[in-house]
């Protein structure tokens, strides 16, 4: 390997990378805007829930049970109704996600100690903020019944929760993490799997193969400009998280620097190799969209759990290197993980980029046919 | 490099060597059994029209494609085993400009030169050779897609030859570039040539052709003639040119087709085809005369390569 030609190919990169607006755009514009789309659009905490009233016991009571909603930051009242009719239009017209319909009794039935119900109504249409709610609701009326029957039964069981790692269960702080993953899956992928199916588009490949440079040369030599972009992005991630978002970093930066590397390079020799495979732009951007993005985006356990996937994708997942980055991620910030507990993981990274990286070398092909 | 010349051995003075070379794609013969040589130092003209093999031809020599059948050397190396070896070698222009669009003068040699391995110490000075050769002194930090046509074939040139190859193949270096910057451009392929350099170069003009030491005309995959331009001239032309200097071509046109005869406009002339061009000129003046056309002369003339290639291609 000749080092001469690697960085001459790497500084050629680099020039085209910063002169084209486009690849510019993508390279460090696009990640910030996912950062920011994900980071403050997909919060999966229930706050504010819209909420409308009936009640028609108008007691102290039931304006107590009111108020412990209202105190409650995930329920707003939005407004009083004057009858069912009008809990109908609120619900439907997506004004209102919740309805508290308090019986005339239920004043009386607190005092005298019978089971006191209230009606509650959720717009289901949206599950899972409903099933949060109905949570919330469920905690919040338990909370109040102990607190104004205090000499009825407490009960039998008090579980003192506490949760580990994430104490207020922010969804952002397990989100960020795997974030940066999706985004690095995003870059890696996208940005070199441009770069030879460019060349041969605009015809400068033709040129490049008739020169004694070696497929491994070119290789290294675009990776290691798409790696500093990457490894810039990664920092930016980093920093956004825990300065704009609140997520905290409990492990070592230099570890989530060494897997964020490793990630990296495999990401980017996929690209490569998609790029080297496909000949055309067009092509490679969409394989590469549908082999690295989509997987880090479901697949990874960034949003949704694998252990609650049907058991075939699960064993996909397996496959999906995010899925390893997103797990050594969320342990470097949240658990403050080591090397030594994420061994398995940096393997299974390793022999993807490795892997990945001899497919690509033996797919690109200095020839024409 | 020593190895390398003992493989050339008895092949010492000839670059290029070629048997049989034949090249498919589907049904579709592009390249059918050319056999040819180029000895060092040789201004060799590829010439024949649009799609009739040339580029398939110089990919398989330069190692870009691989041969369907048949064999040949380039530099003394193996066109099928040795293509890493031919590519060090050779210097290599395709017909497509192929430098960055993106990237400055400078940047497109600076990359070139380290591609190539060029030494660090002679750089600098190989740089300055391209970018005089080029005439891009003062230019050197433009980006090249704002360069015009004849200039960014230069420096296409300067790149592929940085690393000072023994052999060049350039694949229609002047097509779309204007007559003058066509003209420079030759002066830079003889100054390389006087010095050893060999030149593989494909055209489709044909006054381009007679700069060539020697040529090989294909058509339709197959080689056709192969001699140099004088060689081609006596050998193939077996018809006389009769040309006829008149300012009225087009009625002297339709007068001879009257005739049976068959010509073609060359600039302010015509060209007619005969067998027997002694016996010809008084026929041809007599029907001038009886359609009261000026002329200013009638007269057999040595033929051009153009009307060679145009009568071994309607003999082929």
């Amino acid at each position: 390997m000749r080092l001469m030609r690697v960085s001459a190919i790497a500084k050629k990169e680099g020039i085209q990378i910063i002169r084209d607006p486009y690849s510019l755009a993508m390279a460090f514009l696009m990640p910030v805007m996912l950062l920011f789309i994900f980071g403050y659009a997909i919060t999966l905490d229930v706050d504010n829930l819209p909420t409308v009233v009936y009640d028609r016991d108008k007691s102290s009571t039931s304006r107590g049970l009111v108020a412990q909603f209202r105190e409650s930051r995930y329920f707003t009242v939005v407004a009083y109704a004057e009858d069912h009719a009008d809990i109908d239009r609120y619900i439907d017209r997506g004004r209102a996600k919740v309805a508290i319909s308090i019986p005339e009794d239920f004043s009386k039935n607190m005092a005298t100690g019978r089971d006191a119900t209230i009606q509650v109504a959720v717009d289901g249409s949206d599950s899972n903020t409903a099933t949060i709610a109905l949570g919330y609701i469920a905690a919040i009326s338990d909370l109040y019944s102990q607190r104004t029957c205090k000499a009825l039964a407490a009960p039998a069981i008090d579980p003192r929760v506490r949760v580990w790692y994430n104490p207020e269960l922010r969804s952002r702080n397990f989100i960020m993490p795997g974030l940066i993953a999706v985004v690095m899956a995003i870059i890696a992928a996208l940005l070199s799997s441009l770069t030879i199916s460019r060349e041969w588009e605009r015809g400068t490949m033709e040129q490049l193969i008739s020169t004694p440079v070696k497929p491994h040369e070119l290789i290294i030599g675009k990776l290691s400009a798409y790696f500093v972009i990457g490894f810039v992005d990664v920092l930016v991630a980093a920093l956004i998280g825990i300065h704009l978002f609140d997520v905290p970093l409990k492990g070592s930066p230099l570890l989530l620097m060494m897997c964020s590397s490793l990630f990296l390079f495999g990401g980017l020799s996929l690209g490569i190799f998609i790029s080297a495979a496909a000949k055309s732009q067009l092509l490679a951007s969409q394989v590469s969209l549908i082999t690295s993005y989509l997987p880090a985006l479901l697949l990874s356990g960034f949003m949704f759990s694998i252990s609650n996937m049907p058991a075939p994708l699960q064993l996909i997942s397996h496959i999906v290197p995010a899925r390893y980055f997103v797990a050594m991620l969320k342990s470097i910030y949240l658990k403050g993980g080591t090397l030594k507990l994420l061994i398995f993981e940096t393997a299974a990274l390793a022999v993807f980029g490795i892997l990945t990286f001899m497919i690509a070398n033996k797919k690109f092909r200095k020839r024409i046919d | 490099m020593g190895s390398g010349r003992e493989e050339k051995g008895p092949h010492g003075d000839i670059a290029v060597d070629i048997e049989n070379l034949t090249r498919t794609f589907g049904d579709f013969v592009a390249v059918d059994h050319v056999s040819l040589t180029v000895k060092r130092g040789e201004i060799f003209g590829f010439l024949g029209p649009n799609g009739a093999g040339k580029s398939t031809t110089i990919k398989m020599l330069c190692g870009l494609l691989m041969p369907s059948g048949g064999s040949g050397s380039v530099g003394g190396y193996d066109i099928i085993r040795q293509s890493e070896e031919i590519k060090r070698t050779i210097g290599y222009m395709s017909q497509r400009f192929s430098l960055y669009d993106d990237l400055t003068v400078e940047e497109n040699i600076d990359f070139f030169s380290g591609i190539y391995g060029v030494p660090a110490e002679r750089k600098e000075k190989r740089k300055e050779r391209v970018l005089e050769m080029a005439e891009l002194r003062r230019r050197r930090t433009d980006l090249t897609r704002t360069l015009p046509g004849g200039i960014k074939q230069r420096l296409a040139l300067g790149c592929a030859i940085l690393h000072e190859p023994p052999i060049i193949f350039l694949d229609e270096p002047t097509s779309g570039v204007d007559p003058v910057s066509r003209r420079n451009f030759w002066d830079l392929i003889y100054g390389m040539s006087r010095a050893g350099t060999t030149t593989f170069v494909t055209t489709h003009y044909m006054d381009e052709a007679e700069y060539c030491d020697r040529l090989g005309l294909i058509y339709r995959g197959r080689l056709i003639a192969l001699g140099a331009p004088a060689e081609l001239k006596a050998d193939h032309m077996k018809r006389d040119v009769i040309e006829i200097e008149t300012d009225r071509t087009i009625e002297a046109m339709d007068a001879l087709h009257a005739h049976n005869i068959e010509s073609a406009i060359f600039g302010s002339s015509l060209h007619a085809t005969v067998k027997d061009g002694d016996k010809a000129i008084p026929f041809i003046r007599g029907i001038l005369g009886d359609a009261r056309i000026e002329f200013r002369g009638v007269g057999k003339i040595t033929p051009s390569l153009e009307d060679v290639f145009v009568n071994l291609i309607e003999e082929a």
